[in-house]
């Protein structure tokens, strides 16, 4: 069972569906038990940092949640990723979950829009288990206006957009985080979804 | 880099799929959820769906469609047509859409588009213009379908869209709609110049060389087609590999 941490921010619905669609069990939550009891964890967000850690905090779950993601698969998806790190600067300084070291900072690409908003092509950085079937030539699909400053060892996959943007992290252990949308990501987006499933033991 | 994107778009009344051409002549064709799948797996990027009677009738049947396609079809969903509120938006973002379309009442009620990239995010704000030429290098902006002349300059319009935060502009052409004669590529050059947010071309597509003709010649990051794909003339996996041999990037399935 996948639990979908439902704390108010952002589409979970389109998360659960593609889920379904897999057939991998989930369930949409904000129920501490159930976040323990889960074999896997997903974190969804849209929307703004602060708003989104402050919701996460008054739904009682910013510890559970860190917690939980050292226990077992953890995947924060597009904020849900940038939730992952030390903090964010994103109209405030606003700390972050610190599960994977780094920092969120503003888009600043002059001549390029923002969001960086669209489909473009993964390469790839250090091993990810989630990533090993996706192969050269995938695309996936992307909204955002800030992105996560990290070290090299902790980027599993980038894209080129004036320079590297940062499009999976990984943690060497439980915690994954995608920039990206994998369930918005047609079947390279399914196929990694999928990967993560099989990732409970 | 961004891959230039071909979405597709299903003209939709009553939750049928219904194409007319230059906005007349409708005629019946099908299921909107089927058609979106067999979309998805020719590689469409996005898909569209314009409810054409939204203004008249209830939205609940299109809400019905979005949340059955969304089950099933996981690339991005916008819907436009008949946005007139919040609450409109509100509804169909819930429904499983990423984005709403916002046409007519976009001119009619400017505070429509801050109030809702204030809420939702401007990334899911999409304003939808129909225009036409009156003069060389000159357009003005149609509602209503194409039937009211605003007499509002489209240089205009769009910056004041930017402004007012909209993540993207779906620009059709009145004059190329219909003609199969390939976009209006004057209209196109003159709005992607004006503004930084992403202009999607739409209006006039007939031949495969029309596509990888517009993202050579402007700057949109995007094309739109309905009837081309609906009738089969061509399938958006055709479009992309064409575009993809002239060395245009192009997100291949």
């Amino acid at each position: 069972m996948i639990a979908i941490v439902d704390y108010g921010a952002g589409n979970i619905f389109s998360v659960k569906n593609a889920l379904d669609y897999l057939e991998l069990d989930s369930i949409l939550t904000s129920d501490k038990k159930e976040i323990e009891n889960a074999d896997a964890i997903i974190l969804p967000g849209v929307g703004a940092f602060p708003a989104a850690m402050n919701k996460l905090a008054e739904s009682g779950l910013t510890e559970i949640v860190r917690t939980e993601a050292k226990k077992k698969p953890f995947l924060g998806i597009c904020l849900g990723m940038q939730m992952l790190f030390d903090k964010s600067y994103e109209f405030e300084k606003c700390n972050g979950l610190g599960l994977v070291p780094g920092s969120v900072e503003k888009m600043e690409k002059p001549g390029f829009i923002i969001p960086h908003m669209g489909w473009n092509k993964l390469e790839y950085g250090t091993d990810c288990p989630i990533l090993h079937n996706i192969g050269d030539d995938s695309y996936v699909y992307f909204v955002h206006s800030y992105a996560a400053v990290t070290d090299e060892k902790y980027l599993a996959a980038w894209v080129e957009y004036d320079g590297r943007v940062p499009a999976m992290v990984y943690d060497g252990s439980t915690v994954y985080g995608a920039q990206f949308h994998p369930e918005k990501s047609g079947d390279t987006g399914l196929k990694i979804l999928r990967n993560f499933g099989g990732l409970i033991k | 880099m961004l891959a230039k994107r071909i979405i597709p778009c299903l003209d939709v009344r009553d939750g049928k799929v219904v194409k007319g051409v230059k906005f007349k002549g409708v005629r019946d064709v099908g299921d909107p959820v089927e058609l979106a799948e067999v979309y998805n797996q020719q590689g469409a990027d996005e898909i569209v769906f314009y409810d054409i009677t939204a203004s008249y009738e209830k939205r609940s049947v299109m809400l019905d469609v979005v949340r059955e396609t969304a089950k099933r079809v996981f690339v991005p969903l916008t819907v436009g047509g008949g946005i007139k509120t919040v609450d409109d938006i509100r509804d169909t973002l819930r429904a499983g859409a990423d984005k709403v379309s916002v046409n007519s009442q976009a001119v009619k009620n400017t505070q429509l588009i801050r109030d809702g990239a204030d809420i939702f995010g401007s990334q899911c704000i999409c304003v939808g213009i129909d225009a036409k030429k009156i003069a060389d290098n000159k357009w003005t902006v149609y509602i209503n379908g194409g039937r009211v002349d605003m007499k509002l300059d489209l240089i205009e319009w769009v910056k004041k869209i930017e402004e007012l935060g909209a993540g993207e502009i779906c620009l059709n052409s009145i004059d190329a709609d219909g003609t199969k004669e390939g976009f209006d590529l004057p209209m196109l050059k003159a709005v992607c110049n004006a503004v930084n947010i992403p202009v999607i071309a739409s209006g006039g597509a007939g031949k495969i060389k029309d596509f990888s003709e517009v993202f050579e010649e402007t700057g949109a990051t995007a094309a739109l087609a309905a009837s081309l794909f609906h009738f089969g003339e061509l399938t958006v996996s055709e479009v992309k590999e064409h575009c993809r041999e002239r060395g245009i990037d192009i997100r291949m399935k």
